[in-house]
């Protein structure tokens, strides 16, 4: 069997200005073919998007055994949550 | 997902109507643009668009990888809008009545203008992506001629498909240099493709009467004068996808007249079967 | 229907479960989703596997009985609406692969399993699609029941197919409707199109209620694929909400659904209805639908003439990385 085109994690980033978003994956030669293909699978062709591509076997993460310490200790931190705050309705939207 | 963003409104020609009166121009076609000329040009960019658009879609479903399914249908989504605006234009300059989907649908072969190019067999995957290669690099270079058309409606039209149509270059002229230094066979079969496409880009240049009548009245640049950029963009490619184009091959024409070849005909058959079988219905 | 085509491995009381496998469970009780690289029954994977592999094929071999109609569409506006939607399907099988790989199977392998007909697909798409009344019926019936068995799984137990199925149900939205809206046309039509819309349900009516797949009222397999969260709702109760779903909108159209002893059943507030044949479903399921060997041919056929395709874009990639290396090496 012939080889496979590797797998890619497509990231991006839409009109608002926000940070890149993991929007799904798929498979493709080389980088710039897996922005392209990003294009044409995962944008409408807007103008202004920017497209991440990494190799998802290069993406190193956090191991689910892990899980507990690694995520635990921000659950304490609650004041991070904007919900933590109590503003008085007649302040208005916050 | 990879739908166009226009698929969300459900007419088509609609949006591109009102895209059109949007832009800000005053749709009048140059004063003494020659009519039936007029409508002939146009339908020779319709009808390119609307063959090659429907050749394109005969891969949805049996291309070599999904990507390249999803990349192609975009592709060929593009084409089909571009001919609705090309062909609804001929339809209202001409004046008769008729509309985008009866040029479309109502006409037979011999008043098809389009190149003898795009109505060619998808053959293998290699013959579709160098057909679409030969005609992105023509195709680009119309259209950024087009943009500065003496007729607003032209030009508009001109100015939202090079987007597009710079996208469709921008990945067939990769693909080929990919296919063209890839395995043995890649290589192999872009040659053949090559080979055997080749005496289909002449057309591409020639003038004619409508040529010449629409670059008197400033609508569209003489075919001719977009040869060289076409020579040199094709030239970088092939020489980097190490392929070398045939010297001194016979060039066919006829298409831009109505003279095709005999596939034309097997793609109406097909694609006017239900407008033909059922006259007058509405779908 | 993908779930209903899936018999799901293990099926264990509380009693019979290890500390591991207890907890797993709890975690789906409290509605949390797994993700991939947790710990999970091997049972649990390869079931999902099967899953989101016949879903995922089930999109792209469910390209064809539409494609088949993109050339002959007959006008340019229905042509891109056809074609932009069986090229969602493309879409949405690509989704679905990359979510079985997080399962540690590669695309590649599901595509040889489907191609050797080790894995199947949905019955309903070895139905030929006869007339442009099919695409109708296609996108309202079988679209139709396709998005009463994802809407629930957007709920599912497993992350990646969770979040596959919101972003196909978002963008599926528009796929019924527009079946729909082409049966509406038709039967607004002349008497010839009318005739064509009610044939087209003819033939799509019983292969619809199959695709819930037959009762499962007594199966374990479900059970278990229930407690899993992999499966949202039985078959029965899935095919009941399309059957009251569909007659209204059948009765709008002015068609009538094939089937004499159809009645609303006030008592248990929807309809009563037909089961359909289900010896013809078993033989489709085994090869021997109208269409089995044209829709697993196409498929064989476009990877196997892709091969050079794919094979040459590899090849280039590896020459480009190469001579990137060389000249980072050059400079050096």
């Amino acid at each position: 069997m012939s080889s496979e085109w590797p797998l890619w994690e497509i990231f991006i980033r839409g009109q608002h200005g926000l940070n890149h978003r993991h929007v799904g994956s798929l498979h493709a030669p080389d980088a710039e073919m897996a922005i392209r293909n990003a294009r044409d699978v995962y944008t409408r062709r807007n103008e202004g998007v920017s497209i991440w591509v990494v190799k998802a076997n290069d993406i190193t993460a956090s191991s689910p055994s892990e899980k507990g310490p690694l995520f635990d200790p921000s659950n304490s931190k609650v004041y991070r949550h904007p919900t933590f705050f109590d503003i008085p309705d007649e302040v208005g939207h916050m | 997902m990879p739908s166009l963003p226009d698929m969300t409104t459900p007419n088509l020609t609609a949006l591109a109507g009102q895209a059109l009166t949007e832009s800000g121009h005053v749709a009048v076609p140059a004063p003494d643009a020659g009519q039936p000329e007029f409508v002939e040009f146009l339908q020779r960019m319709g009808d390119n668009a609307l063959i090659l658009g429907h050749r394109v879609s005969e891969w949805c479903g049996h291309s070599p990888a999904l990507e390249e399914d999803i990349a192609l249908a975009n592709q060929a989504l593009d084409l089909i809008g571009q001919c609705q605006l090309w062909l609804g234009l001929a339809a209202e300059v001409e004046g008769k009545g008729r509309d985008a989907d009866a040029l479309a649908y109502l006409r037979d072969a011999g008043a098809f203008r389009n190149l003898l190019l795009v109505e060619l067999p998808n053959g293998d995957f290699g013959v579709t992506l160098m057909r679409q290669f030969l005609f992105d690099a023509f195709h680009i270079e119309m259209l950024r001629a087009l943009k500065t058309s003496s007729d607003s409606r032209v030009a508009d039209i001109a100015a939202k498909a090079e987007k597009e149509v710079a996208y469709h270059l921008e990945r067939s002229a990769d693909l080929v240099i990919r296919l063209g230094d890839g395995t043995d066979e890649s290589r192999a079969r872009m040659q053949a493709a090559l080979t055997k496409l080749w005496s289909y880009t002449g057309e591409m240049f020639v003038d004619d009467a409508v040529d010449q009548a629409m670059a008197d009245a400033g609508i569209a640049p003489l075919p001719s004068s977009l040869q060289p950029a076409w020579d040199k963009t094709v030239a970088a490619v092939l020489e980097e996808a190490t392929l070398t184009a045939p010297t001194g091959a016979w060039q066919h024409k006829g298409g831009k007249k109505g003279i095709h070849t005999e596939h034309l005909g097997y793609i109406l058959a097909e694609m006017q079967f239900l407008q033909r079988a059922y006259p007058g219905a509405r779908w | 229907m993908y779930a209903q085509m899936v018999k799901s491995e293990g099926s264990k009381s509380r009693e019979e479960m290890t500390p591991e496998e207890l907890a797993f469970q709890d975690r789906i009780d409290r509605g949390e989703k797994i993700e991939p690289k947790e710990w999970m029954p091997e049972g649990y994977r390869k079931t999902l596997i099967r899953q989101i592999g016949q879903h995922a094929h089930s999109e792209i071999v469910g390209q064809l009985p539409e494609g088949n109609w993109i050339t002959r569409a007959p006008t340019l506006e229905r042509k891109a609406i056809l074609l932009a939607k069986v090229q969602d399907e493309a879409g949405h099988g690509l989704y679905l692969y990359c979510a079985a790989e997080t399962l540690g199977v590669s695309r590649d392998e599901l595509l040889e399993k489907l191609h050797s007909g080790n894995m199947k697909y949905s019955s309903i798409f070895n139905y030929p699609t006869l007339t442009w009344a099919d695409m109708g019926a296609v996108g309202w019936l079988v679209d139709g029941a396709a998005i009463m068995n994802q809407v629930p799984l957007q709920r599912t137990s497993y992350g990646p197919y969770s979040r596959a199925m919101i972003r196909i149900c978002k963008e599926e939205s528009f796929h019924q409707r527009q079946g729909y809206d082409i049966m509406m046309k038709m039967c607004a039509g002349t008497p010839e199109q009318k005739a064509m819309a009610q044939d087209a349900l003819n033939r799509f009516w019983y292969p619809s209620l199959m695709m819930f797949g037959p009762s499962d009222k007594d199966s374990v397999h479900s059970a278990q694929s229930m407690a899993w969260k992999i499966k949202m709702n039985t078959n029965d109760e899935l095919r009941q909400k399309f059957v009251d779903q569909t007659v209204p909108q059948a009765e709008y159209l002015g068609l009538t659904i094939p089937d004499p002893d159809l009645k609303w059943n006030e008592e248990k507030g929807g309809y009563d209805f037909s089961e359909p044949d289900w010896s013809e479903f078993f033989a489709v399921i085994a090869g021997n639908g109208p269409c089995n060997a044209e829709r697993l041919g196409a498929r064989v056929k476009a990877w196997e003439d892709g091969a050079w395709f794919r094979d040459g874009l590899m090849a280039h990639a590896a020459k480009a990385e190469d001579r990137a290396r060389a000249a980072r090496l050059a400079a050096e």
